[in-house]
């Protein structure tokens, strides 16, 4: 496990989504490789393939060609229940409608993925009760997602990612169904949780407030890697937060 | 299970549907029942009439659970694409749409049962008498037609679930994920 080990490699992975009589190319040759410890963000404008790769990357979606090699295996070789394996208990998955089950309470959302996982009962509900207190609603969760606030269903669904302690988070647009300073709250969280459990990180979002976190930002344009760069090289290039601000004020909604 | 518990109004409502047609079929296939019982099932225009009203109750009673049913399950596609998401086998999502659809169909069904059969007494009982309409009410026939409602609605709730369920968790989570009900 060395520090420049890769968890994520992508090969030329492409995916076309037939429109009616049009073949939409959404991923073009996607050659993307991630280190273990990492916090990545996908960046790109509607439409340029964020989520497709996201699925891609995640076992979601398959992709037409090219592959996705996770911990050094190839996705593609892998039958349904080893993917289901792969999915329990190596990555954990965060979304913009946040996808909890409704009818069920914080603690219960939490422990699904302990219940898949074939632990105990009791070591679920007492893993539960501790993510939860790590994101900081311990003390809400017998509460309905219904009864929580966005932030916080957003908080509950991390809490869920973490379950099984994958050592990847896959966040599709984690922050865009929720106000700004709700989504700085979230994007600390994952901040440090990066930080603190070593977990790598993988956000497509179009949420600039993400890139000050990230350790490396890949940008997509038309389902194509645009380029990839560090932190360090990023400050200069964002001059447009305040356009970034109004085009957050003007587009969100909820 | 314990999803039925949770959403006992949905579930109340999706197991009306096979409630009232068990009850509905139990109804109109008590005449052959019980005739059948009595070994006085002869042919004729009657016999006919019968089986007509039995193969439409039949016929209403598979339309409406299988259509309850499939909304229930479709319903909860994206339920299934996260539950695929967060690592769950297809086999265990199919399975426990299996057990809540088979544990509705037989709580409803029983209750249609009740139902159907508690109206074939009071029709009986009022157009034939106590003596010739119930008393010949033998435990066979009330066995008969419970085991016939059960079964019935048992295996139409169940093969109705299974379709969809079986379609959702073969699908790729993404797929599922982006259904909108």
């Amino acid at each position: 496990m060395s520090a420049t080990e890769y968890i994520v490699r992508t090969k030329d992975v492409v995916k076309v989504f037939t429109l009616g009589e049009e073949k939409l190319r959404a991923l073009d040759g996607v050659n993307v490789d991630i280190r273990r410890g990492e916090y990545i963000s996908i960046m790109g404008p509607s439409g340029s393939g964020k989520s497709t790769l996201f699925n891609a990357i995640g076992g979601l979606d398959k992709p037409d060609s090219g592959s996705v090699f996770i911990n050094d295996v190839d996705m593609a070789q892998l039958d349904a229940g080893e993917l289901a394996y792969l999915r329990c208990h190596t990555i954990g998955y965060i979304f913009q409608t946040f996808n909890l089950i409704t009818v069920m309470t914080a603690l219960e959302n939490v422990t699904l993925p302990t219940i898949f996982a074939g632990t105990p009962t009791d070591d679920g509900i007492a893993r539960g009760m501790e993510l939860l207190d790590i994101v900081g609603l311990g003390h809400r969760y017998h509460h309905k997602p219904s009864q929580l606030s966005g932030g916080q269903q957003q908080r509950v669904a991390i809490a869920r990612s973490l379950a099984n302690n994958p050592s990847i988070i896959l966040a599709d647009e984690p922050t865009g169904n929720l106000d700004s300073k709700t989504g700085e709250e979230i994007i600390a969280l994952l901040r440090r949780l990066n930080k603190e459990q070593g977990v790598t990180i993988i956000t497509a979002t179009h949420d600039y407030k993400m890139v000050d976190v990230s350790d490396r930002v890949i940008w997509i344009r038309d389902g194509k890697v645009e380029k990839i760069e560090n932190r360090a090289d990023i400050q200069l290039s964002i001059g447009g937060m305040a356009g970034e601000a109004e085009h957050l004020a003007g587009g969100e909604t909820g | 299970m314990n999803s039925l518990k949770i959403r006992f109004w949905r579930s109340m409502i999706t197991g009306a549907g096979i409630f009232l047609g068990i009850a509905f079929l139990c109804f109109s296939g008590s005449p052959i029942l019980i005739s059948l019982f009595q070994h006085t099932l002869v042919p004729g225009p009657d016999l006919n009439r019968q089986l007509w009203l039995v193969v439409m109750a039949l016929l209403v009673c598979t339309v409406g659970i299988m259509n309850s049913m499939l909304m229930s399950v479709s319903e909860r596609f994206r339920e299934i694409g996260t539950m695929k998401c967060l690592g769950a086998l297809n086999s265990l999502i199919v399975r426990l749409f299996l057990i809540e659809a088979l544990f509705m169909g037989f709580v409803s069904s029983f209750g249609g049962w009740v139902l159907g059969f508690f109206a074939v007494f009071v029709v009986r009982w009022i157009t034939l008498g106590w003596a010739g309409g119930v008393t010949s009410l033998t435990p066979g026939i009330i066995a008969g037609s419970l085991l016939l409602s059960v079964l019935i609605g048992g295996a139409l709730t169940l093969i109705a679930a299974l379709l969809p369920a079986q379609r959702a968790a073969q699908m790729p989570p993404a797929a599922a994920l982006r259904t909108e009900v």
